[in-house]
């Protein structure tokens, strides 16, 4: 129930947008809930997605765990 | 999406479990998660045989199917017997209520339908528009704000909705209060946490001196949480880390928390087994009455049964016991008859556990 799948953002109709789920499941979801611009990944949770993912931040995700081990 | 990233690097994986055997050999403590999708991951990539016998990982009440209590289900088979079609996910067809399920009900002539989302649901009503449709609305914070942006979008007369949404906080609180469960840290959950933000776990850090870090569902993300709660207590410094930071920020989705906050309060709820949790439920408000099925349809339960005799989901639950410590765990209770909440859903750390022949 708490699953959440990224997709990618290929139309956006005010709060429709037409997903790519990858795999050619292409999905209509409701984005009233986040600013989701073409071209850009969110997290969808039962139709509606909840959240655009910051690229940036699943970067500094990695450094993050890399200076953790670094730590001692 | 993230395929040149290494969130399932084996190596990685490899040095952080060698730096986590490295500071467990000193402590001896036991991490709770409160999410399906977290057991899941654990349970899916062995991550408990990577960790050394001194450092244990619950499973708290994290599945929103499985702590829907009895009596929930039975107000929906209530309404599916008496010409109204209840819609809802597809995780609680199976789930028993009282003294039967929803599954059974649309054995018996109830018209009971499963859908991928609120949206659909309402989709459907629009074109029947004679019947009187239901939607049984359950999950955690995850989910509430889909439930609240239809109500906010104007449903049709013929749909109303069962509110059955839990909050995760006030579960974690009772944890806490169950002394003899001795929880040293808590894996928070990502998703939940992507709606509330960091702020609401801020107490449990102040307030009960508990490590807390909220994680992804990536194998490397609930690695790296255990090693930060790990950290926390090595240094006996309890605070609130975010780990998904990818997903999850302070202030969490405002935009989200406005919507609930227009349309629901937060009451007091029954969480199947474990009983009422001050603050733990929503509820719609009295603007909204008219979506409320509880008050469209004079629904009256009497009395309900959360557990059939023998069934331990309840301890399972909060983590006291694990599955096989059930008698009932894959004896009477399987996948494929399951008799406790915790055998139904793909979140019930019972139905993870079979499915991955855990015994």
């Amino acid at each position: 129930m708490c699953l959440a799948i990224p997709a990618k953002v290929l139309e956006v109709q005010e709060d429709v947008a037409k997903v790519d789920f990858g795999h050619g499941v292409i999905q209509d979801v409701n984005v009233m809930l986040v600013e989701a611009r073409i071209g850009e990944y969110v997290i969808v949770h039962a139709g509606y997605a909840i959240r655009v993912i910051d690229k940036e931040a699943a970067k500094e995700t990695l450094q993050l765990w890399e200076e953790l081990l670094e730590q001692e | 999406m993230f395929k040149n990233l290494a969130f399932r690097d084996s190596n990685l994986a490899k040095k952080v479990s060698n730096r986590i055997r490295k500071l467990a050999s000193d402590l001896d403590v036991k991490f709770c998660h409160v999410c399906g999708t977290h057991e899941w991951t654990i349970t899916h990539y062995g991550l408990r045989s990577l960790l050394p016998d001194t450092v244990d990982v619950i499973a708290g009440p994290g599945c929103p199917v499985c702590v829907l209590p009895a009596v929930e289900i039975d107000e929906a088979i209530h309404l599916a017997l008496n010409d109204v079609t209840i819609v809802t996910f597809g995780d609680l067809l199976r789930v028993p209520g009282s003294k039967s399920s929803l599954q059974e009900a649309k054995a018996t002539g109830g018209d009971v339908r499963v859908v991928y989302s609120v949206r659909d649901a309402i989709k459907m009503t629009e074109k029947e528009k004679d019947s009187d449709f239901v939607f049984l609305a359950i999950g955690f914070e995850t989910t509430a704000p889909s439930t609240a942006i239809e109500i906010l979008n104007k449903p049709p007369e013929n749909f109303s909705f069962l509110v059955s949404h839990r909050l995760i906080p006030p579960a974690m609180e009772l944890l806490l209060g169950i002394g003899e469960l001795h929880i040293d840290g808590f894996i928070a959950p990502g998703h939940v946490s992507t709606i509330i933000g960091l702020e609401p776990y801020e107490i449990f850090p102040k307030a009960y001196n508990m490590p807390t870090v909220v994680a992804g569902f990536e194998p490397l993300d609930v690695l790296f949480a255990i090693f930060m709660l790990l950290k926390q207590r090595y240094k006996n410094k309890a605070k609130l880390e975010n780990e998904y930071e990818r997903l999850v920020s302070w202030e969490g989705n405002k935009k989200a928390q406005q919507l609930m906050n227009q349309v629901f309060h937060v009451v007091n709820g029954r969480w199947r087994g474990i009983g009422n949790i001050s603050s733990s439920a929503l509820e719609l408000k009295e603007k909204f009455a008219c979506y409320d099925a509880r008050k469209k349809y004079d629904i009256k339960i009497e009395d309900s049964i959360d557990l059939l005799p023998g069934c331990l989901c309840h301890l399972v639950m909060i983590g006291k016991i694990k599955p096989p410590e059930c008698t009932l765990y894959m004896n009477a209770c399987t996948p494929q008859a399951p008799k406790g909440a915790c055998m139904v859903s793909t979140e019930g750390t019972c139905r993870i556990w079979a499915k991955h022949k855990i015994s």
